[in-house]
C-alpha cells in the first residue's frame, strides 16, 4: 500500500526451549504496511501472538523464548539496536487479548505511560487523557467518573480504556492481540469502529480469530500457518483471489462461520500447547508464566 | 461445537443408550437422588463442626478466665507490671510490651526483606535458580520451630551477646528480646515470602503486558502496577506473619530469658504473652487464680490472632473489589 513498510521481519525464528524445544516462529519475513490495518489471522497454534508480541519484544516476558532474525523498523532495528527497549514499546505499542485494566483510576490509567515518559503539567495531562479517551470513543462514557478504578468499567470499555492508554505515549505502531475476542459482540462492535477510526493515524497489526472481522477491517492479510508464512496480501486478493493453495482451503473451509476454530478461543498460548486442554480455554496464562 | 454441557448428564433419556431400561434408569437416579441430599448434609455437619470446635474453645476460655475477671478489674491486670501469683499480684503488662517488642522487631526486619525476595523469586529469577531458592524457601518455612530455637542458642545468642548489643552500646546476655526477634523474623519471613510470590505470580501476564507495552520498564511495571494488583495479597501475608510472630511460643520461650519485669531496652531479657503461660504452667493446678489468669491471656492471645486474620481478609477482599485482581 504505501511504499515504505513501517515493519519489516526478516527471517523471523522464535523458539521456545521449555520442557520440549517449540518451534513458535519459523523464518517469517513480512512486510506491515504504513497507517494500514494489518490482520495476521491462522489456526490456533500457527504462532499468531508471537510474531505479534516479538515485533516489540514482549515475547520475552516468557523465560526460554529464543529469537533469530530481525525486525526493521523505519531505518532502525528492534533487535540488534543500541534504542533502549522501553523507548521501541513506547513506539510499538501493545494492546493486550484480554481488556486488562491497570489497579488504578480510569484517568491514571490512560496517563500511566506518559507520566513514565514525559514532565506534563497537569493541564497537559488532563487534555491528553482527554484526547485519547476521545480518540476510543469513551471520553462521553467516562467524564464524570474519572476517578473511579478501571476495573469498574464494562469489558468492552476496559478494552476501549486499553487503546486510549496505548495512544496515549503517541505511538506509531499498534500491536492488538485479538482485541475483540473476549467481547460482547456490541462491544466488539464499538471497538472494531475505534480501530476503524485509529487506522488513519496509526499502524495498526491486529490478531484475530475471525475472517469476518479480517475482511471488515484489515487492509492487508497475514496468513500463517504453523509458524510459517503462508501469504501475505492485501485484503482484496486474500480473499478474492488467494495465490497459495492453503489459503484458498483455509478460506472455503472456514470462510462461512464467524470464528475459525472453535478451539480458537484458546487464544496465545497456542505457541506452547499443541495439546488442546479444553478446561484452560479461558486464560493459559499458566503455560506462559 | 462439541462442548458437552452436562446438565441431566444422560438421565433424559438418550436415543441410542439401549442397556438399561427405563425402569432401571429411574431407580439409579432416586439412588443417586439420595446421596446426593446425604451428601449434601454431610459436608453441611463438617463445616459446622468446625465452627461449633472454634466456638467451644472460645467459650470454655471465656467461662474459665471469669473467676480472675471478677476478682481483678482487667484494665487494672493490663496496666500492672507486678506478676507474683504467690501474693494474687496478676500484671499482664511486662508479657504485653514484650509482645509487642518481638512482634513488631521481626516484622521490622522480616517485611522488607519478603517483599524485596518475593518480587526477586516471582519477577526477575527464571529457570533452574528460581526453583532453587523458591524450594529452598519452601523449606526453611516447614522447618520446625524449635530447629530455629536450638540453632538460635549457638548461633545468635552469643552473636547478639557478644558483638550486636556491644556495637549498639547496650548490654546483653544473649538471650533476650532482639534475639527472639532476630530468629521470630528468620522463621516468618520464608512464610510471607511463599504467600507473596504467590499472589505475584497469581497476576495475568497481560497485566505486566499492558505495562510494559506503552514501554514502561521492567522496574516502574512492578512498582507502579504489580505491587498494587499483588497488593492485598502481599498485605495479607503480612498480616498473617503477625499472626505467627505473635502466638510464637517455643522460640520465644527457649530464647527470652524469662524476665518478669518490664524490658528497660531491647536487648534486655523479658517474657511474651505466650511464654508467660508456659513458665507458669506448672503453677496451674495448685493455685486456681492464677489458672484463670493464664486462661485469661490465652484467651486474649485468641481474640488478637483472629483479628489480625479476619482483619487480613476483609482487607484482602476491600482491596479485591476495588482492583479485581
Amino acid at each position: 500500500m504505501s511504499n515504505q513498510p513501517a515493519l519489516r521481519t526478516e527471517n523471523l525464528e522464535v523458539t521456545y526451549t521449555g520442557n520440549r524445544k517449540v518451534t513458535a516462529l519459523d523464518g517469517v519475513s513480512v512486510d506491515f504496511a504504513e497507517n494500514a490495518l494489518t490482520a495476521i489471522i491462522g489456526p490456533s497454534g500457527c504462532g499468531k501472538s508471537t510474531l505479534l508480541k516479538s515485533l516489540n519484544r514482549l515475547h520475552e516476558i516468557q523465560p526460554n523464548a529464543e529469537i533469530a532474525g530481525e525486525v526493521h523498523f523505519g531505518d532502525q532495528t528492534v533487535y540488534d539496536t543500541d534504542d533502549p527497549l522501553p523507548e521501541i514499546r513506547r513506539r510499538i505499542g501493545y494492546v493486550p487479548q484480554t481488556p486488562t485494566p491497570l489497579p488504578m483510576s480510569i484517568y491514571n490509567n490512560v496517563a500511566y505511560g506518559a507520566k513514565i515518559h514525559g514532565d506534563y503539567s497537569r493541564e497537559e495531562l488532563d487534555d491528553l487523557v482527554e484526547t485519547c479517551l476521545r480518540k476510543v470513543n469513551l471520553w462521553d462514557e467516562v467524564e464524570d467518573r474519572l476517578d473511579d478504578p478501571g476495573a469498574a468499567l464494562s469489558t468492552g470499555q476496559i478494552q476501549r480504556l486499553c487503546l486510549a492508554r496505548s495512544l496515549a505515549v503517541e505511538p506509531e505502531i499498534l500491536l492488538c492481540d485479538e482485541v475483540t475476542s473476549a467481547l460482547d459482540p456490541i462491544s466488539a462492535e464499538q471497538v472494531e469502529e475505534t480501530l476503524e477510526s485509529l487506522k488513519e493515524e496509526y499502524t495498526i497489526i491486529m490478531v484475530t480469530h475471525s475472517m469476518d472481522q479480517a475482511r471488515r477491517l484489515a487492509d492487508d492479510v497475514v496468513f500463517l500457518y504453523l509458524g510459517e508464512l503462508v501469504e501475505a496480501n492485501d485484503a482484496r486478493t486474500f480473499f478474492e483471489n488467494p495465490q497459495a493453495d492453503r489459503t484458498k482451503e483455509f478460506i472455503s473451509g472456514h470462510g462461512a462461520s464467524t470464528y475459525l476454530e472453535k478451539s480458537s478461543d484458546e487464544s496465545d498460548s497456542e505457541t506452547q500447547t499443541d495439546e488442546q486442554v479444553d478446561g484452560s480455554r479461558d486464560r493459559p496464562t499458566a503455560v506462559e508464566q | 461445537m462439541s462442548s458437552t454441557t452436562d446438565h441431566g448428564a444422560g438421565t433424559d433419556g438418550n436415543p441410542g443408550t439401549p442397556p438399561s431400561t427405563d425402569d432401571a434408569r429411574s431407580d439409579r437416579l432416586e439412588w443417586r437422588l439420595t446421596i446426593e441430599r446425604l451428601s449434601s448434609y454431610w459436608l453441611l455437619g463438617a463445616g459446622l463442626f468446625a465452627i461449633a470446635l472454634f466456638g467451644l474453645i472460645v467459650l470454655t476460655l471465656v467461662q474459665q478466665s471469669i473467676p480472675i475477671v471478677s476478682e481483678h478489674s482487667l484494665l487494672e491486670m493490663v496496666t500492672s507490671s507486678n506478676w507474683d501469683p504467690a501474693q494474687e499480684e496478676f500484671g499482664f503488662l511486662p508479657a504485653i510490651v514484650g509482645t509487642i517488642y518481638v512482634t513488631v522487631l521481626s516484622m521490622a526486619m522480616g517485611t522488607p526483606i519478603a517483599i524485596l525476595a518475593a518480587i526477586y523469586i516471582a519477577e526477575y529469577a527464571e529457570g533452574r535458580t528460581k526453583m532453587i531458592v523458591s524450594s529452598f524457601i519452601d523449606v526453611l518455612a516447614a522447618i520446625p520451630s524449635v530447629i530455629f530455637g536450638l540453632v538460635g542458642l549457638i548461633v545468635v545468642v552469643p552473636f547478639v551477646g557478644d558483638y550486636l548489643a556491644p556495637a549498639l552500646g547496650a548490654h546483653s546476655i544473649g538471650l533476650g528480646i532482639v534475639t527472639v526477634s532476630l530468629v521470630m523474623a528468620i522463621i516468618v519471613t520464608p512464610f510471607m515470602i511463599s504467600l507473596s510470590v504467590e499472589s505475584l505470580e497469581a497476576l495475568p501476564d497481560e497485566l505486566r503486558e499492558s505495562s510494559l507495552g506503552v514501554g514502561a520498564t521492567k522496574w516502574e511495571t512492578i512498582r507502579s502496577v504489580l505491587l498494587r494488583a499483588a497488593g492485598p495479597g502481599i498485605f495479607s501475608a503480612i498480616l498473617l506473619g503477625f499472626g505467627r510472630v505473635f502466638g510464637a511460643t517455643i522460640v520465644p520461650a527457649m530464647l527470652i530469658g524469662g524476665q518478669t519485669a518490664i524490658p528497660d531496652s531491647p536487648f534486655d531479657a523479658g517474657e511474651t504473652l505466650p511464654t508467660l503461660i508456659v513458665n507458669d504452667f506448672g503453677e496451674l493446678m495448685s493455685l486456681p487464680l492464677t489458672q484463670s489468669a493464664l486462661i485469661l491471656v490465652g484467651l486474649m492471645l485468641l481474640v488478637i490472632v483472629w483479628l489480625f486474620n479476619f482483619g487480613a481478609m476483609l482487607v484482602r477482599r476491600r482491596l479485591k473489589r476495588r482492583w479485581q485482581y
